[in-house]
């Protein structure tokens, strides 16, 4: 095809890790393997590692060095604090407040939870994919032990109020989680001054590599291990540590965090001048998730008449990585539950489209989409018998 | 889930995409909510599909089977056309993904539909089916 290129608009699946960071990670491949749980001096230098990691991690977030525990990875990171969380506090109570838009490692954790005698409040959110803070409020019973709600949303990007929810919690004395997976270098994040209990991010996000992750624990929350045996982690995670991954964490968060507000307004302005164009060159477009309060590179609308499995086969012929919630991507029945918690119908919420903005994209990147998309999807409503009947006037 | 050279073939360059005017039967089946609808216009002139044309709404297993199936049943008999099974439509195109097969099966009952709607517009019994008997929830087969 001419002029084809390949443009990546998927950084919220995951993102390539940057050169400066595979540099970093390197040596601990191969040179400076030692196990840090050896005591001889040559294994000294992976623990000294490890540790300059997790002071980054803490950097990042206003935490304290021993607040981090690295993990392998954001859905371990979700499904410890939770677990954890549960099991430690239920001589407490045993009652866990959510919403319906979060990751699946967070649901399915608290789904299964409740085969385990606990309870779950699943709150609604707006048709921005806002949490309503009085409803959260009225949610909080005496026997809530934790709040878990996710700092910014995967596929929409609504971002959540953090700080308000944490005083909330804060207040009540209940123990709160975030799930920040996306948010870490696209918000500012101060654990302490938000009133975060836990949080869990994942390295593959903001350029490092993919299996590794951590989670903040502050200190004084009481949890369980989810993973048991040896005494890594100091005794709160086992596993012989994933030495590059941890490496590779901590210089990728410390470059994420250097320059938040200079990063955002780069990739918003390319986001802001792709969405433009989508919705000045494609009707019948529904923008999806907030207008201001969402992560700068996302963009997630949905086109009416088409579905959003044919569109990314279409975008892969042109070289474009995108996602969808339709249900036919991922062979279930229903649409994404993100978009159907903000209130689309199936058949709007089969035709989105997500479109995630990161370090890899240009002007030129954003022109070429906005010359190829609208197109396509010309070229499947052409298709549909929906579109037909819509233009027939007789829907 | 990856479709195969012959899937993809198809839903890049689909065959016979439209409408017809003067269609004699139309076979519209699916859900806009479930992600996928088909519909099928028929030009039956002595007993013979003429002409055959479809829109569809779903994904590219659903715009694939619906361009395999319209070229399958294609100057063929009425009673070749009736016979044709999602099966044979799957089969055209090398395979379809498991969780792909309802988009076959929807692209059978369209052309069944279309062919009852010209059976009744002239005056003949509808004929029976699987997909008249009730069992037309094609997504039955994946949940």
């Amino acid at each position: 095809m001419e002029g084809k290129r390949f443009v990546y608009m998927d950084h919220a699946a995951t993102t390539y890790v940057k050169k400066e960071v595979l540099e970093e990670m390197l040596p601990y491949f191969t040179e400076n393997f030692g196990n840090p749980s050896s005591v001889y001096t040559f294994a000294r230098k992976s623990k000294r590692a490890i540790e300059d990691a997790r002071e980054k991690v803490a950097k990042a977030l206003n935490a304290l060095p021993d607040e981090i525990f690295f993990t392998g990875g954001g859905s371990e990171a979700d499904n410890w604090a939770i677990k954890g969380v549960a099991f430690a506090n239920k001589d407490k109570g045993n009652h866990i407040i959510t919403t319906k838009i979060e990751h699946h490692a967070v649901l399915h954790a608290c789904e299964y939870l409740e085969k385990h005698g606990f309870e779950v409040t699943y709150l609604d959110v707006d048709e921005y994919g806002m949490v309503d803070l009085d409803e959260l409020k009225r949610a909080i019973t005496d026997k809530t032990i934790l709040i878990t709600i996710m700092f910014a949303n995967n596929e929409i990007g609504t971002i959540q109020p953090i700080a308000e929810i944490g005083k909330i919690a804060r207040e009540k004395g209940i123990i709160f989680h975030t799930d920040a997976v996306q948010a870490i270098g696209n918000v500012k994040i101060d654990v302490k001054e938000m009133n975060i209990d836990l949080l869990s991010l994942a390295a593959h996000k903001f350029y490092g590599p993919k299996g590794v992750g951590a989670l903040y624990i502050r200190k004084g929350v009481k949890i369980d291990n989810l993973i048991h045996g040896g005494g890594q982690e100091r005794r709160r995670r086992a596993g012989t540590e994933n030495l590059p991954g941890i490496v590779g964490l901590g210089k990728a968060i410390e470059l994420a965090t250097e320059d938040i507000d200079g990063h955002n307004e780069k990739i918003r302005k390319l986001r802001d001048r792709l969405l433009n164009g989508i919705m000045e060159k494609i009707p019948y477009t529904k923008l999806n998730g907030h207008p201001e309060r969402r992560l700068p590179g996302n963009i997630n609308v949905s086109f009416r008449f088409i579905e959003g499995e044919s569109l990314l086969l279409l975008l892969d012929q042109f070289g474009i990585c995108a996602s969808t919630g339709s249900a036919c991507s991922s062979g279930s029945l229903d649409p994404s539950h993100v978009l159907l918690a903000i209130g689309l119908p199936h058949e709007i919420a089969h035709g989105s489209l997500r479109l995630s903005l990161g370090d890899m994209n240009t002007e030129e990147d954003v022109d070429y989409v906005l010359s190829v998309l609208p197109n396509i999807v010309q070229r499947l409503r052409e298709m549909s018998p929906l579109y037909e009947k819509f233009m027939k006037g007789e829907k | 889930m990856e479709y195969s050279d012959k899937v993809m073939e198809h839903f890049m360059n689909p065959r016979n995409v439209g409408e017809i005017s003067d269609a004699n039967g139309i076979g519209e089946v699916g859900n806009p909510k479930c992600g996928d609808m088909m519909k099928i216009y028929l030009k039956i002139e002595d007993n013979i599909i003429k002409d055959v044309k479809f829109k569809t709404f779903g994904c590219g297993a659903a715009i694939a089977s619906s361009s395999m199936a319209t070229e399958l049943i294609k100057g063929k008999t009425v009673e070749e056309a009736w016979n044709l099974t999602n099966k044979a439509v799957a089969e055209a195109l090398d395979g379809l993904p498991a969780v792909k097969m309802h988009c076959s099966i929807l692209a059978e009952e369209a052309i069944h539909k279309a062919i009852n709607d010209y059976r009744i517009k002239n005056g003949l019994e509808p004929w029976e089916d699987k997909f008249s008997k009730g069992d037309h929830d094609h997504h039955e087969h994946h949940e």
